[in-house]
């Protein structure tokens, strides 16, 4: 197989790893939110199935979680799904692991704000919702914009854990080229794929990083 | 009736009891220093009329809106000067934008701050940071402005900018309770003076009276500033 036709074929699978990349931002970026508020909640009970959760998230594979939320309706509870199943399944269990990582993220975040700062929002007469939004939230994301850049630089990587319930992104695409081809050539050029995929990311992270960068 | 009234407040944390049994009024256009050694229980005593702590017994009085400039600012680091001003007026009170934002210039113009409108609070002195939080406070047009320490982050020459502030309030009949550690400047700009030890009022009265007290305690304590 000629090179052109290794990238073609690679740049396709690409566009289905780009697309699992961004849902999986776009769902657990506010879920980690979610779980990081029951995480801090008041209410025990509510804190303990969010402390659970993120325990088993960050306790188990990934690759394990993958299968198991594509398999488990089926084995578990006896539903056929469609075949568009395979691709909500892979959204499913990275945007729930994720969202752990980035709930204990935000979590550290919040905490490090100073109660100063909720003390002056509420003499001001802020509510509860505006001083989170107005002035907690805001300064938590300069605070945890860090390591949001490198759970999402951990993700882009990540997507390839999806060639195991054969999802054709990019790397299942370059794994059956190399076996098909007896080469890695295919295997390179996804590394080098993902390479440029990631400088572009850590591009994207650190222009957002300056333009939170007009106060201390 | 007074504008404030506080009555038989008590509170503690866990076993160490703070405020013991205080009782005060300010009336309109009043300033009121409260003076004492830390831990004395002023700064609770104002948390706990401001709601920023619940107390355990006793009742608050107040009608009206208010105003408190911490020790430390607590400005909002992420919003420029003129949005640290504006914002609550116009979130919380929903006022006329074009109306907050005159009055903020006004302010800041009075806190000798207008070319500061754009300017982030990392990018001011304390003495400025601090007149700014005064700008916000007064913003709000507070019925009366509570002061928790406003100068003990400050260095001398800061103290001084922030003590002018507060004189010129005073001269413009704004009612004010200042917790302050700054003998000589309660002195010179309160009407009345509470000195607070052990979480009781000690000595309460007009800055004559005060510092010229019998009360041995009172005496010890001001003999700390004299020598």
């Amino acid at each position: 197989m000629i090179l052109s036709k290794v990238i073609e074929l690679l740049l396709g699978g690409m566009v289905t790893s780009i697309e699992i990349f961004l849902l999986t931002l776009l769902f657990s970026l506010p879920l980690g939110l979610v779980v990081a508020g029951g995480r801090m909640s008041k209410f025990a009970p509510l804190r303990w199935i969010a402390k659970v959760y993120i325990s088993i998230m960050r306790g188990t594979p990934l690759m394990l979680q993958l299968i198991v939320v594509f398999f488990a309706p089926y084995y578990v509870f006896g539903i056929n799904l469609s075949a568009d199943y395979r691709f909500i399944a892979v959204i499913i269990a990275f945007t729930i692991n994720y969202a752990a990582y980035f709930a204990e993220i935000y979590r550290g975040g919040i905490e490090s704000i100073n109660s100063g700062q909720y003390e002056a929002a509420q003499v001001l007469g802020y509510s509860k919702f505006q001083t989170f939004f107005i002035i907690i939230l805001p300064q938590v994301f300069k605070v945890v914009l860090p390591s949001i850049t490198n759970e999402v630089i951990t993700l882009v990587k990540d997507t390839s854990l999806s060639f195991v319930i054969a999802i054709p992104e990019m790397f299942t695409v370059a794994k059956q080229i190399a076996a098909s081809e007896a080469s890695i050539a295919a295997l390179l050029v996804a590394g080098v794929f993902y390479y440029v995929f990631n400088m572009i990311v850590a591009f994207v992270m650190e222009h957002i990083e300056n333009r939170l960068d007009y106060y201390e | 009736m007074s504008l404030l009234e506080v009555k038989n407040l008590k509170k503690s944390f866990d076993d160490n009891v703070v405020l013991k049994d205080i009782s005060l009024n300010v009336e309109r256009g009043e300033v009121l220093a409260i003076i004492g050694p830390s831990g004395s229980g002023k700064s609770t005593l104002l948390r706990c009329i401001t709601d920023l702590e619940q107390e355990d017994s006793g009742e608050i009085n107040f009608d009206g809106t208010f105003g408190l400039v911490f020790q430390n600012f607590n400005l909002f680091p992420h919003h420029s000067v003129m949005k640290n001003i504006t914002n609550a007026p116009i979130k919380v009170q929903k006022r006329d934008k074009s109306e907050v934002f005159e009055h903020a210039r006004k302010l800041l113009s009075q806190m000798g701050l207008s070319d500061k409108e754009d300017a982030y609070p990392c990018e001011l002195s304390g003495g400025q940071q601090q007149r700014v939080s005064i700008a916000r406070a007064l913003a709000m047009n507070p019925d009366i402005l509570f002061f928790d320490e406003p100068t003990s982050a400050l260095d001398p020459e800061l103290t001084g900018e922030i003590l002018n502030v507060i004189k010129d309030l005073a001269a413009n009949n704004m009612t004010m309770v200042i917790v302050t550690h700054e003998m000589a400047f309660a002195r010179n700009v309160a009407d009345t003076i509470i000195f607070m030890d052990g979480g009781v009022i000690v000595e309460e009265g007009t800055p004559e009276e005060v510092f010229s007290s019998d009360n041995q305690r009172m005496k010890d304590f001001l003999g700390k500033f004299y020598d």
